[in-house]
């Protein structure tokens, strides 16, 4: 197989995308010794127009995989989880009229089926079903979830491997897409998912939020509370430009969660250092945002 | 139409040239990115390009005019179209979807350029595509490892080609020393090259180093 180039075989597109040779070799020449083109010119006419088509055909495919996609599966994620729970809650009332041994939740809907609880009275067959649908949703949850984390990395890698890909497909789907998300201030990422705080803050009943739904990130969770709005800012900043580079240029900069990192290292050494009785060093406010712009592009 | 300045460092086709009162690198061709254009030559932007830089640092890249090129790391085509308008056949490799969208509108007006969405460290994914000694390889993919990518690559140049390299000391290792990581890849590279000239592309591009080199050939 080595000495047989694209042309040589059935469809030149599919060829191109899905071939490979263990060396290159003269392909023009060889095209025209094998009489597949007249002339090394018509030989480049004909390599255009393929790579052309099969490029065109791959970042078509590629696109398909795209953000509109994850925000529908990050949705039907979030109500798979939520009916399941719903149903779960009704299960366990209705369950404990008729079994004894009934639990909460999931996993009590799990329990039913396993132990295929006897269950007496004549809305047995029905409590029985109900725990098949939670069930069957929680497993449609997971299953979700696992395409989640394979489709985040491949609409937006950057954003993905910083926030993790559940809250990547998160802060696309609030944000409505991926080009909005890219256009936003790394002040409204920050509070994105907390708009009703953010209404009472311009309202003027409430201060404003330090984080929306990027509470989820362990950098922010697991921050200590006077902190978390520098964590949440610093993040969120990463975030922002994350998304730009995922949106207009698509390639991987690792060095962006090496950034983050060192950031994040320096707001958390301010409670070692305070423990310490010293002021902490080298730490300004670099990422450039106050609590002043959290507002900033709300909508 | 103003007198050319005649630089023995570029390659046919690129010229140094008065566009909107200051002397421009340019080369002729359809525009693709909105850039600044007398007649049919367009500028070609230095601080946009790291190939650009090379030759408005005047290093001798050994560029003629009409060779036959692989460029690996096309990204959205803007080098690349630059290339592909003094060059002859350009093979242009990237491995993003979404630039090649890009990339593919540039490759609309220029025949001889091909575009390739592929894997510039799996060169057996392209073999069946890209011939046998190539004049020049330019690579400048934003990647680790990337001597290996040109190592793995010397496959396709010709022995008496050139390699033109850009390396992004922060694609390596962020928190190293630039300079550390250029000694590192030049070590590397040097298993299936020889170094000719290699210098830093600042003030165009910063903790970038710029090499050109030539195949061993043992």
């Amino acid at each position: 197989m080595t000495d047989t180039g694209w042309f040589e075989a059935d469809g030149a597109t599919a060829s191109i995308r899905a071939g490979s040779a263990e060396s290159p070799a003269s392909w023009p020449r060889l095209a025209v010794d094998r009489g597949v083109v007249p002339d090394e010119d018509a030989y480049y006419d004909a390599l255009h127009e393929a790579t052309v088509a099969a490029a065109r055909a791959a970042v078509e495919s590629a696109e398909q995989a795209d953000d509109r996609q994850l925000i529908h599966a990050i949705r039907a994620l979030d109500d798979c989880r939520r009916t399941a729970n719903e149903l779960a809650e009704r299960l366990a009332e209705w369950g404990g009229t008729v079994d004894p041994d009934a639990g909460t939740g999931v996993a009590y809907a799990r329990t039913l089926l396993e132990t295929e609880a006897d269950l007496s009275g004549p809305a047995a067959d029905r409590v029985h079903s109900l725990a098949e649908r939670v069930v069957a949703l929680e497993d449609e949850a997971d299953a979700l979830e696992a395409h989640v984390d394979r489709q985040a990395p491949i609409v937006a890698p950057n954003l993905a491997a910083l926030a993790g890909p559940q809250l990547a497909a998160r802060l696309i789907s609030l944000a409505g897409g991926l080009e909005s998300l890219a256009k936003k201030p790394s002040g409204t990422v920050q509070v994105l998912g907390a708009e009703e705080a953010l209404f009472a803050h311009l309202r003027g009943h409430a201060s404003s939020p330090k984080h929306g739904v990027i509470f989820t990130h362990e950098a922010v969770r697991g921050t200590r509370m006077a902190d978390r709005g520098s964590a949440a800012r610093a993040l969120a900043g990463k975030l922002a430009i994350a998304a730009r580079i995922d949106h207009y240029s698509g390639d991987r900069r690792p060095e962006l969660e090496a950034e983050f990192a060192d950031r994040l290292e320096t707001i958390r050494a301010r409670a070692t250092a305070e423990d310490d009785g010293s002021s902490p060093a080298d730490d300004t406010e670099s990422d450039g945002h106050t609590e002043g712009d959290t507002h900033g592009g709300g909508q | 139409m103003t007198s050319d300045t005649v630089d023995p460092t570029l390659p046919e086709g690129v010229e140094r040239r008065p566009i909107d009162g200051v002397d421009r690198l340019a080369t002729r061709g359809e525009p693709v990115y909105g850039e600044p254009t007398d007649g049919e030559w367009r500028a070609w932007d230095p601080s946009r390009s790291k190939l650009g830089a090379m030759l408005e640092v005047g290093m001798d890249t050994g560029l003629e005019g009409g060779e036959v090129v692989l460029y690996l790391g096309a990204a959205s085509g803007t080098t690349v179209s630059h290339v592909a308008d003094f060059a002859g056949p350009t093979y242009a490799v990237e491995f993003a979807p979404r630039p090649t969208r890009d990339l593919l509108s540039v490759a609309e007006s220029r025949p001889r350029l091909f575009p390739l969405l592929k894997d510039a460290r799996r060169p057996a994914t392209y073999a069946h595509v890209v011939e046998a000694d190539v004049d020049v390889l330019i690579q400048d993919v934003a990647t680790r490892g990337q001597a290996t990518v040109a190592n793995r690559n010397r496959q396709f140049l010709a022995d008496d080609g050139r390699l033109l390299l850009a390396v992004k000391a922060r694609s390596e290792d962020v928190t190293a020393d630039p300079e550390a990581v250029f000694e590192d890849v030049k070590a590397t590279l040097e298993r299936e090259y020889e170094i000719l000239e290699a210098t830093r592309l600042e003030p165009h591009h910063d903790d970038h180093l710029a090499v050109v080199a030539c195949p061993r050939v043992d």
